[in-house]
């Protein structure tokens, strides 16, 4: 084995990275990949109650970098899935109790015994999103329907492509089919006009999702609501498929997007 | 796109308004420093050719994620004609 490093980031903070994380991770995990999930946002930890594993806890990323542990010691395994494992961030400390060089050490070590690595990348374009990105083979850019959420996620792409880590993949998360058919939300061509990059997920908005964080339960564990089932196709995706995107948006764009439009 | 039902659709006004600062943010440009560039080189070629100044256009254009400065600049041709 041979991990793959996905790391999710975004620019503007909210737009959805952390449950992406967790479904995607779930989702490949659920195809019998061997799936690590690092939570980058130290100080700001979610992705352990997110993924319900915030009682489970006993050493974390700084813990790990500082030698407090093993690396295994700190992976948490999701007893729902075989091959889910989970290093939580560490709560009490700052981003700079880590450093890029740390990522790539720490992710090097992992490789040879997972498939993925996957990892939540804080908001911001400061050292929490160089300590993501730094290991990563693939990032993927994640934004929202809306002004400010793809203005940043402009800026990271530009940045992505200045450190040589592009060319990154977009998730576009909460799309609102009834507003973008009312013309009142930019549609998914729009945001692909706008920021020129592969589109790698469509996720509508759905009320699953917070019902789901309010469980600890990611949605793709069952992968019947719209959101999870979107998650599902972004993993579908990772692991080399030609999945069709989810009929949200009107016919002629789906079109489009099938003939592979960029 | 026409407006439907006389309001015009507020998913048109941000896709035009992140095309424009999307150009400023990726070219470091602003439209002031566009206008001024765009004043020095109307004087600039003014030396050696006469121009319509008020027909120069200059913009940025974008092809995927790259951008380049297009300047399309008339030339005064009576003149020349004139001469003959
Ligand atoms: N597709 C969706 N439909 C509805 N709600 C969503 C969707 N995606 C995310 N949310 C909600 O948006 C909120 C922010 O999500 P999340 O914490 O995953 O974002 P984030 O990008 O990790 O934020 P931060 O930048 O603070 O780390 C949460 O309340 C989540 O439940
Ligand atoms: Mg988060």
């Amino acid at each position: 084995m041979t991990a793959k490093v996905v790391t999710i980031t975004s620019g503007k903070g909210g737009v959805g990275k952390t449950t992406a994380v967790a479904n995607i991770a779930v989702a490949l995990a659920s195809r019998g990949q061997k799936v690590v999930c690092i939570d980058g946002d130290i100080g700001l930890r979610n992705l352990d109650v997110v993924m319900g594993l915030e009682n489970r806890i006993v050493y974390d990323l700084v813990d790990v970098v500082e030698g407090r542990c093993r690396l295994r010691q700190a992976m948490i395994h999701d007893k729902r899935l075989p091959e889910l494992y989970l290093i939580p961030a560490a709560q009490t400390r700052d981003k700079s109790a880590v450093s890029p060089s740390d990522m790539v050490r720490l992710c090097d070590e992992l490789r040879p015994d997972c498939d993925w690595i996957v990892i939540d990348s804080p908001a911001g374009i400061e050292r929490g999103f160089r300590n993501a990105i730094a290991p990563a083979d693939k990032v993927l850019v994640m934004t929202n329907p809306e002004v400010s959420a793809v203005r940043d996620a402009d800026r990271v792409v530009g940045l992505l492509d200045a450190e040589e880590k592009g060319p990154a993949s977009l998730i576009i998360n909460r799309i609102n089919p009834a507003m973008v058919k009312r013309g009142d939300m930019l549609s998914v061509e729009d945001v692909l006009d706008l920021l020129a990059i592969e589109l790698i997920g469509i996720v509508p908005e759905d009320e699953n999702v917070l019902v789901a964080s309010n469980r600890g339960t990611p949605l793709a564990l069952d992968g019947k609501s719209r959101a999870g089932l979107a998650f599902q196709n972004i993993a579908r995706r990772l692991l080399g498929e030609t999945v069709p995107f989810l009929d949200f948006e009107a016919p002629n764009l789906l079109q489009r997007l099938f003939t592979g439009r960029k | 796109m026409a407006p439907l039902f006389g309001r015009r659709r507020s998913a048109n006004s941000a896709k035009e308004r992140l095309q424009l600062v999307l150009i400023h943010d990726r070219t470091d440009l602003t439209p002031a420093e566009l206008d001024a560039l765009k004043d020095d080189l109307i004087a600039t070629i003014s030396r050696h050719v006469e121009i319509e100044p008020a027909a120069v256009d200059i913009r940025v254009a974008q092809e995927g994620r790259s951008q380049r400065l297009v300047a399309d600049i008339p030339l005064r041709s009576s003149a020349r004609r004139r001469a003959y």
